[in-house]
């Protein structure tokens, strides 16, 4: 029996499930309704765009005949409600499209507090095609902007900025960057790497309001502390939240996103929702409630179409694992790190006296297992990291064949002697020789690794 | 804000810096470049036999000088004015990269001098001559346009592989593998042929192994270099050895990279004089589907004709006349028109790999074997793959790397050569070029989160 299966946004979570229920199903009919573009493109990459390192066409994850070929309908539309009672997504034109499972994933927009000034020309966040469309279009005009808000977008907007020389002074409320993710050091490594490629990076600033011109584009931001920054736009970076405007009177349960048991499923049936727009009812351990993550919008999207498939899959989430790029650094997580050690965690931090290369470690003060790790301009294995932690593995253990976490290019100076060295010497009692160097032919990533895939 | 130290301002979008796109080391790079290159067009016309030797030295120096000092001076300023990393700003909007009017011209260029130098080299007769006292000084005897073709050829990767050096430093990997690229074009492809030939030898090119350079396994070449006396032998060896014992052994541990991307000077000019180029490599499956049957059927064509050579002196004699022929028409058509005009002349419009992907019958020996026993594999690293682009981009043999990337499979492909710049300009680090052993070369399912995302979908 084939089902119509709508699908709403066609960003990664939506394209996933897409994918996933067609490798599953061959009858169901499946369409994605996008009103950002006509073909599914990686948002990761528009930064790219902006910077002439990809066109528009290189970012798409498929290519265009992927799509007809695997009897997945695009439709480009926004929809303005939906109509649980009957089954149907209502578009802004007022055609409407029926369901017999509506997937929403419609993922999130940058968020406004308030701010006046912040509707004016000139003025945005950074998370859609749209938005890339305008910045393009500003910076024609634009000498110098403002960022507010120190997070992984901002940080990505002034590299984007500066390769067009524009002038970028970056506003962050807190005293470190990212200091509601990175701990301290980290945040320092990262603000001496924006400050190095000359942004103007000031910390405890916050943004009081924008100031027009007499045609209504920004001219000036000014400070919470009463300093006025001369600008042409104005980049709010303060962090995103889940698109569910056209959930309205539809009947569907949302919080600050649309709420989901562990199947993903909403209160209402037939009605799916994942990715930057869905809220857990009941986070997974360690999770936070809306995950606004790549990643996690694939995990979601592989769920959804397991279960709306009638298989089954609770959201059981492995390890916790994340990416970024700051400028230059490449930055790696995976565990959990918080920007403090929790009560039962001991901590560990090595940095290269070079500068741009560091690596912590959280394990458990009793049992000694790792329970995350962070690497800034080092590359680690994903696989071997998620072995690690889900094995409970001691800190001694891990440290000894820290080598086969090396994932760095081929004749890279290898860092794991120097960082065992001052491991050694904060924690002599648990002192290590390093017995496994970077390489797929050791007895480690033979014996562990492979075997355990 | 106006004043951004270490800072490259990619063209101009911003009223500060309208028109401030090149440095003042840049511009005059360029101008000493254009500069020598136009003296050597003069010499085209204004040199003869009859030069003196003293006027043709002059003229020769000076202009190199100003190609080598400019191309340098350009180069070097470009990146090392910016701080270490990847920056390939621009390259799908400056009519350079991006095949706008500039990149066609040059194009055009490029493949007209190949043309001219290759069937025309009388009409270059003036640039030829202007090289003999290099000649004289390196070979002992006058110039050709072969020795011509081989001083640009060895200019381009040296200056365009100090620029790649400066543009990669960040990387020790791509300083290693460029350095040795310059040094084997250098020693193996420039200086060594000219040793040779100033003590009377053959003129041999050491890292050009058959069936590449696609006589050295014929007959006739082998008995030739048989009457050369001891280097003769050690030469004949050198080719047998190569080919049939280093070929097989160094793709084994190594994959294809060890030729393609560190020896071989057509991916040497690929990786340095080329690298602006090599995002326009196609990567569309149909360019992937012509790829693998006319590769395969130059190794098809080559072999055949090497083996049939062998037995030359048992075949009918109406036989003679068409081999004869086939040997003609493939230096000419694969030789010289596939490997050298179009190779190099279409890098600014097919990006830089042209030859080496659907043309060269060693590529395609060595994608075999790299396909099928070799340790090789580009890891992808788990679930980390944020499906930019960026490697399928820069992928200058056009290899769709995230297919694989995005579904934590790793690559393994018959025409990958390993540059790996993919692993350089992805922004996750989600790459990294290995030997490992070749069980679970294929799968890399380790044990991840992901529900599992193997079959094509």
């Amino acid at each position: 029996m084939s089902r119509s299966i709508v699908i709403l946004g066609n960003g990664v979570t939506g394209v996933t499930a897409a994918r996933h229920i067609r490798k599953r199903s061959a009858e169901d009919r499946i369409t994605i309704i996008s009103g950002e573009t006509d073909h599914p493109f990686s948002r990761t990459a528009l930064m790219y765009i902006y910077m002439g390192h990809l066109t528009f066409n290189d970012t798409k994850p498929f290519p265009d005949f992927f799509w007809a070929k695997n009897r997945i309908d695009l439709r480009r539309g926004w929809v303005e409600k939906i109509d649980t009672d009957s089954q149907a997504v209502v578009f802004t034109d007022g055609h409407r499209k029926d369901y017999d499972e509506l997937i929403l994933a419609t993922g999130a927009r940058p968020n406004k507090f308030g701010w006046p000034g912040q509707d004016l020309e000139g003025v945005q966040g950074f998370y859609s095609y749209q938005d890339l469309e305008s910045m393009e279009k500003a910076s024609a005009t634009t000498r110098d902007a403002v960022i507010v808000g120190g997070g992984l977008i901002g940080v990505e907007v002034a590299e984007m900025l500066l390769s067009r020389g524009i002038g970028v002074t970056f506003l962050v409320r807190e005293s470190a960057f990212w200091a509601s993710v990175l701990p301290r050091e980290e945040g320092e490594l990262v603000g001496r790497e924006i400050a190095r490629h000359g942004v103007d990076l000031r910390y405890e600033q916050e943004l009081k309001e924008i100031l027009p011109d007499a045609n209504g584009r920004a001219r000036a931001a000014v400070t919470k502390s009463g300093e006025q920054i001369d600008c042409q736009m104005v980049f709010l970076t303060t962090g995103v939240s889940p698109n569910i405007r056209c959930l309205k009177d539809s009947g569907i349960e949302y919080d600050r996103g649309v709420l989901v048991d562990g199947f993903f499923r909403t209160n209402t049936p037939h009605v799916w929702a994942g990715g930057d727009c869905a809220q857990h009812r009941m986070p997974p351990p360690e999770r936070r409630p809306v995950e606004q993550v790549w990643y996690t919008g694939k995990i979601h999207g592989e769920h959804i179409a397991a279960n709306l498939c009638g298989e089954e899959r609770p959201y059981k989430p492995g390890i916790w694992f994340n990416s970024a790029k700051f400028f230059d650094i490449e930055y790696q997580t995976y565990g959990i790190v918080l920007n403090e050690p929790r009560d039962q965690e001991a901590d560990f931090y090595w940095e290269d006296p070079r500068g741009g290369i560091s690596f912590r470690l959280r394990f458990n003060r009793e049992s000694r297992a790792v329970t995350g790790v962070n690497v800034f301009g080092l590359r680690h294995r994903h696989a071997v990291w998620e072995y690690w932690i889900a094995s409970k593995t001691p800190v001694g253990d891990v440290m000894a064949d820290l080598g086969a976490a090396n994932f760095d290019p081929e004749f890279y100076r290898q860092q794991e002697p120097a960082i065992l060295a001052k491991f050694n010497t904060i924690f002599p009692q648990m002192a290590v020789k390093l017995r496994t160097r970077k390489g797929l032919f050791s007895s480690f990533f033979q014996k562990r690794i492979l075997q355990s895939s | 804000m106006n004043e951004i130290p270490f800072y490259r301002t990619y063209p101009s979008h911003s009223i500060a810096h309208s028109g401030a796109r090149l440095g003042a080391w840049e511009k005059i790079g360029l101008a000493a470049t254009g500069l020598g290159l136009i003296l050597l067009t003069a010499a085209v016309f204004g040199v003869s036999e009859s030069t003196a030797e003293a006027g043709r030295f002059a003229w020769l120096s000076v202009s190199w000088a100003f190609i080598i000092g400019g191309g340098l001076a350009y180069g070097l300023h470009k990146h090392l004015s910016d701080r270490p990393g990847i920056r390939n700003n621009g390259k799908v909007t400056d009519s350079l990269t991006a095949r706008g009017a500039l990149g066609w011209m040059l194009g055009v260029v490029f493949t007209g001098f190949y043309v001219l130098l290759y069937w025309f080299a009388e009409t270059l007769e003036g640039l030829v001559r202007l090289h003999d006292p290099l000649s004289q000084m390196l070979r002992g005897k006058a110039a050709d346009q072969w020795f011509v073709y081989g001083t640009f050829y060895t200019v381009a990767i040296w200056v365009m592989g100090a620029k790649a050096l400066a543009k990669y430093r960040h990387s020790r990997y791509h300083i290693l593998r460029t350095w040795v690229i310059m040094i084997v074009q250098m020693g193996f492809a420039f200086l060594l042929p000219a040793l040779f030939v100033k003590f009377n030898q053959p003129e041999v090119y050491l890292s050009y192994l058959w069936p590449l350079a696609y006589d050295k396994l014929f007959p006739g070449t082998l008995s030739q270099f048989l009457e050369a006396g001891n280097l003769g032998y050690f030469i004949v060896g050198w080719f047998i050895v190569g080919t049939l014992i280093a070929t097989p052994v160094l793709t084994y541990y190594f994959g294809k990279r060890w030729y393609c991307s560190w020896v071989c000077g057509c991916g040497g000019l690929a990786n340095t004089f080329g690298d602006p180029w090599r995002q326009n490599s196609d990567k569309s499956l149909k360019a992937w589907q012509i790829e693998r049957w006319m590769i395969h059927s130059v190794l098809v064509v080559i072999v055949l004709l090497t083996a049939i050579l062998w037995f030359e002196p048992h075949l009918p004699s109406f036989a003679k006349g068409p081999v004869y022929l086939v040997r003609q028409w493939y230096g000419f058509l694969i030789g010289a028109a596939f490997a050298g005009v179009i190779g190099v002349g279409f890098y600014p419009i097919m990006g830089t790999r042209i030859w080496c992907r659907f043309g060269c019958p060693m590529a395609a020996i060595l994608g075999l074997l790299q396909r099928f026993n070799s340790r090789f594999r580009i890891t992808t690293n788990g679930a980390q793959c944020i499906s930019c682009g960026n490697c399928s981009k820069y992928c200058e043999m056009g290899i769709d790397v995230r297919h694989y990337a995005q579904r934590g499979q790793n690559i393994i492909r018959a025409s990958c050569v390993g540059c790996g710049l993919c692993a350089a300009v992805c922004p996750r680090g989600v790459l990294s070029l290995e030997n490992g052993p070749q069980t679970g070369r294929y799968n890399n399912h380790q044990g991840l989160s992901l529900l599992g995302d193997t079959k094509a979908l």
